[in-house]
């Protein structure tokens, strides 16, 4: 509760802030100031101390799993502040406004990580996205990201209304006529025909918001529409908040007839995966590659919703976070270049060699190379999904793609260390406290690569 | 645990602390000054294990694990058997040779050469010394890293796409294995402090039914088949030899490769050893014909890099075809020859680096009468050559004789057509020796200044290799005996 309050707070003091502040700097720092007052108050609820205690008429349950999940999204959100905070000014005159909207996101997807009823489910997934489409849109000035922003809109639109039909056609077709996930809960028997539609349309309404296959065609224009370091922050925080969404949802509500709907999501699986990573191959431009990668990630995420275990939390919750560091990482620094597209990294280690290093290692962690996080993540989605017992062919289709991977990821890490230094590489202004931030993240995405234990212990305290 | 520090622990960190040290130190002199003290350091420690064999009585020396992923049951176990001390021999005795060898070459940031280089090492210690699936998984990315970026900035012309082809072969087929491992983890039985464990032990017990041991073996035979390589996974081989630097050649055919035949011994035929009697002939088939392959196209190749990389694949098939007739003498074979084979290989390398940075070329065609100009290097290859092509008395006879009798009794067909392949290894090889060394000089042979003393004392190191393991191969059979029969004791024999 606390974290869902007190980021509704202040995105609400940032936004009147913006009368106040004399400063075009100041709004960054009330931002970062409020986010780790956000992550304090969320890590106090952890260790038991609801600061705030509202009664929620059991609309919430802040297990483990959620609180954890805030405190990585939320730590996330930190860092993608702190690297990316000059460039946010840049954007447009609004600069609190857009740390505003990302507050509001934050409190989406706090509501997400806890719901209890489906109400609170559409309430945070909207939350989380009625922002997003302003922040796509908000360079004003720009078509590309005008259009984006239209697109995202409707899309967003129309897949709210299948959720909320979805959501209806369960209320109806549960005996007790309830939202609470708990009630829905069902036994083992066959799937009544209305929970089915409902879960079906549900399905694919959530599809839709973690950019899954074949509801993904929004993803990589928005994300290559919108402002990049907008998009660094609907690719990572938003998207791992759709799916621990996702996977509560399923695990509570339908966890019991997991055998009767996982074909539903096999199919999705494979083909977001395959779409994704076969996509990425064609794309120049790291922007738009970077979209379809987080397609193709989103699909071993898919993995953790086809397993349902324990070990697939673990994973999920493992997954964010080495998929959030690397994307912050990379994001931040495609952002201090001038030219998206592959050839535009050409002879970066002669000019850069620590922002080579460094992004070579998120590459290294997006692929999967042991000692990063990425591996480790990708290590428990392959159990998990190993561990159901079923569709082995899944798993191999899985780790072919990610070989796939490999090979668009590593084209940029050729073009910085390989190919013959361009004098055209331009970066704008690189500080060093960046610089130290990106090694941090580097050095984090190699601890938690050792050591997963670090992360996933918190799930059992 | 003991309170001392083990042997493997000593050959694992010794490669990896120098190796970042080494990218700290700029200068070109003082990092390969320093690449090769550590890479002796290594030596002398290797040199020490070997008086500490026996397990029986030195096992606290030689073993030792921390805790690490306890809630998974995967613990950093790291031990040093008979197979272990052969090969962790090899890879510490190739460093200084391959150091010395080329101590000559200059690399533009020769920081970053030698600290990759000593990475590299250290990936493929803990390939040797691992004895536990997910730290063996974990070596056997971490070693192709840095070989990759090696081949990759200081390759020939086409090394971009030479060494990713490389790179993408080896990784989807470890993702294989890595599916494969899971596979067998989730079939362990409980350890202390998780559901399953990853501990080599565990592996060994997991008890699969034939079907799912025919199934998970082509999961870790195709990562391993890659790696060594064996036809049809050996396409990348050659582009690679031929695109990468010197050194890094040398330290791909004379160590990786090994870790595929390796890595069959300790984790295929201990954890499958039924599926092996379904899939012998398949996987003989393959390496034979690959062994008759490569020698034929060796044997037209004009160029030196590609015949003697052709002429490893044909080794490695042997090697491979040897460990699946499942039988003493041909297992003990297979140990010896790992070791021969990576120092004979390391040897061609060497003299074909000098035979290019002299002459500037090394085709075939436009080589020759080198012998006039350096007999000295003329008298080195051509033993090394001789040794290659298993002559009596040269290191390599004693294996792959013992290699072509195990499979000769294993099936008598196979065992012919292998034995066809050492008439085209002879072809081949002296064809090579007498387009390179004898006949008319040209102008790119007469221009050959003196081998260095350094490549000098290394090439007499070789030699005495090749005649001392020739003559006098006891210890090493000695050695690996208690491993061979450990495995042939996995089949029932």
């Amino acid at each position: 509760m606390n974290a869902i309050i007190v980021s509704a707070v202040w995105g609400v003091i940032m936004m009147f802030g913006g009368v106040f502040f004399k400063k075009i700097t100041t709004a960054k720092y009330v931002a970062i100031a409020g986010i780790i007052i956000l992550i304090i108050a969320n890590c106090l609820e952890f260790r038991g101390s609801a600061v705030i205690n509202v009664d929620h008429h059991n609309m919430f349950t802040f297990d483990n799993f959620g609180l954890l999940f805030n405190t990585i999204a939320f730590s996330c959100t930190l860092l993608y502040f702190l690297l990316n905070g000059n460039e946010i000014e840049k954007v447009g005159k609004h600069v609190s406004e857009y740390f505003a909207l990302i507050f509001f996101v934050l409190c989406g997807v706090a509501i997400a990580s806890s719901f209890k009823t489906l109400l609170m489910l559409f309430l945070g997934i909207e939350i989380m996205s009625i922002p997003l489409y302003i922040l796509t849109g908000s360079s004003k000035k720009d078509l590309k990201g005008n259009e984006a922003s239209l697109k995202y809109f409707l899309m967003g639109a129309f897949s709210t209304g299948i959720l909320l039909m979805g959501i209806a056609f369960i209320y109806g077709g549960n005996a007790l006529g309830s939202f609470s996930i708990d009630t829905i809960q069902l036994g083992s028997g066959k799937l009544p025909t209305l929970i089915a539609i409902g879960l079906v349309l549900v399905l694919v309404a959530m599809s839709f918001k973690v950019s899954a296959a074949p509801f993904h065609f929004w993803t990589p224009d928005v994300y290559d529409g919108a402002p990049t370091v907008f998009t660094a922050f609907m690719a990572t925080i938003v998207k791992i908040a759709g799916f621990v969404a996702f996977i509560r949802l399923f695990q509570y509500s339908f966890g019991n007839m997991h055998s009767q709907w996982q074909t539903l999501i096999v199919i999705i699986t494979a083909a977001t995966l395959l779409i994704g990573n076969i996509t990425a191959v064609f794309q120049q431009s790291v922007k738009r590659m970077l979209a379809y990668s987080s397609i193709a990630q989103a699909g071993f995420m898919m993995l953790a919703i086809f397993a349902l275990n324990d070990t697939a939390k673990e994973g999920l919750i493992l997954y964010s976070l080495a998929y959030s560091l690397a994307s912050i990482g990379i994001f931040a620094v495609l952002v201090k270049m001038n030219d998206f597209t592959i050839e535009g990294f050409n002879g970066l280690s002669k000019k850069e060699p620590l922002l080579a290093f460094c992004v070579t290692i998120f590459l290294l962690s997006l692929t999967g190379i042991p000692l990063t996080a990425g591996f480790t993540a990708k290590f428990y989605m392959l159990l998990a999904a190993l561990k159901d017992g079923h569709q082995f062919w899944l798993v191999i289709v899985a780790v072919l793609c990610a070989a796939i991977s490999a090979y668009y990821y590593f084209r940029v890490i050729q073009a910085m260390y390989f190919k013959s230094p361009a004098d055209q590489v331009q970066t704008s202004e690189i500080s060093t406290s960046f610089r130290i931030l990106l090694l941090i993240t580097v050095f984090l995405i190699i601890l938690f690569g050792i050591l997963p234990g670090l992360v996933t212990g918190w799930l059992y305290v | 645990m003991g309170n001392f520090i083990t042997f493997p622990e000593l050959l694992l960190w010794i490669p990896v602390i120098t190796g970042i040290i080494a990218f700290m130190i700029r200068d070109q002199k003082s990092v390969k000054a320093f690449a090769l003290i550590s890479s002796l350091l290594t030596l002398t420690v290797s040199i020490i294990s070997l008086f500490y064999i026996d397990n029986v009585k030195y096992l606290l020396y030689n073993n030792v694990s921390y805790i690490w992923l306890e809630f998974i049951g995967s613990n950093f176990a790291l031990g040093l058997d008979a197979m272990g001390h052969l090969l962790t021999f090899l890879t510490a005795v190739s460093f200084p040779l391959i150091f010395a060898a080329t101590y000559k070459n200059n690399y533009k940031q020769p920081n970053a050469f030698y600290g990759l280089m000593l990475l590299s090492q250290a990936g493929m210690m803990g390939v040797f010394v691992a004895m536990d699936a997910l730290v063996f998984y974990f070596f056997w990315e971490l070693a192709l890293i840095p070989v990759y970026f090696l081949s990759s900035i200081w390759g020939g012309e086409r090394r971009i796409q030479a060494t990713f082809k490389f790179f993408i072969y080896t990784f989807v087929s470890s993702l294989l294995m890595l599916v494969g491992i899971i596979y067998i983890y989730l079939h362990t039985a409980a350890g202390p402090t998780s559901e399953h464990t990853f501990s080599i032990r565990a592996f060994y017990n997991s008890g699969l039914n034939l079907k799912d041991q025919i199934f998970i073996f082509w999961l870790f035979f195709i990562a391993f088949a890659v790696k060594m390589p064996v036809f049809p996974f050996h396409t990348w081989q050659p582009d690679t030899y031929e695109q990468s630097p010197a050194p890094v050649t040398m330290v791909l055919s004379g160590i990786m490769v090994k870790m595929g035949v390796f890595a069959l011994i300790r984790w295929v035929i201990p954890i499958f050893p039924d599926a092996f009697f379904h899939v012998n002939n398949i996987v003989i088939g393959l390496a034979v014909f690959g062994m008759l392959y490569a020698s034929c196209i060796a044997m037209v190749q004009n160029d030196l890099k590609r015949l003697v990389a052709y002429s490893s694949i044909a080794h490695i098939g042997l090697m491979c075809a040897a460990i699946f007739s499942m039988n003493h003498i041909a297992l003990q074979g297979v140990m010896i020859q790992m070791f021969n084979h990576g120092i004979n290989i390391i040897g061609l390398w060497i003299v074909v680096d000098i035979i290019e940075t002299h002459t500037g070329v090394r085709k075939l065609s436009e080589l020759g009468g080198l012998a006039l100009h350096t007999p000295l290097l003329a008298i080195f290859f051509v033993i090394i050559a001789l040794a290659n092509i298993a002559l009596p008395l040269t290191n390599a006879f004693i294996g792959e004789f013992s290699m072509f009798t195990g499979l000769f009794e294993y099936n008598k067909w196979f065992g012919a057509f292998a034995c066809l392949s050492i008439i085209l290894s002879a072809v081949y090889t002296l064809n090579m020796v007498q387009k390179v060394f004898y006949g008319a000089d040209n102008i790119n042979t007469k221009v050959v200044s003196l081998v260095t003393l350094n490549q000098k004392i290394v090439l007499s190191v070789i030699v005495i290799f090749i005649f001392v393991l020739g003559v006098y191969p006891k210890p090493v059979f000695d050695l690996t005996n208690e491993t061979v029969n450990l495995m042939l004791g996995r089949f029932g024999k």
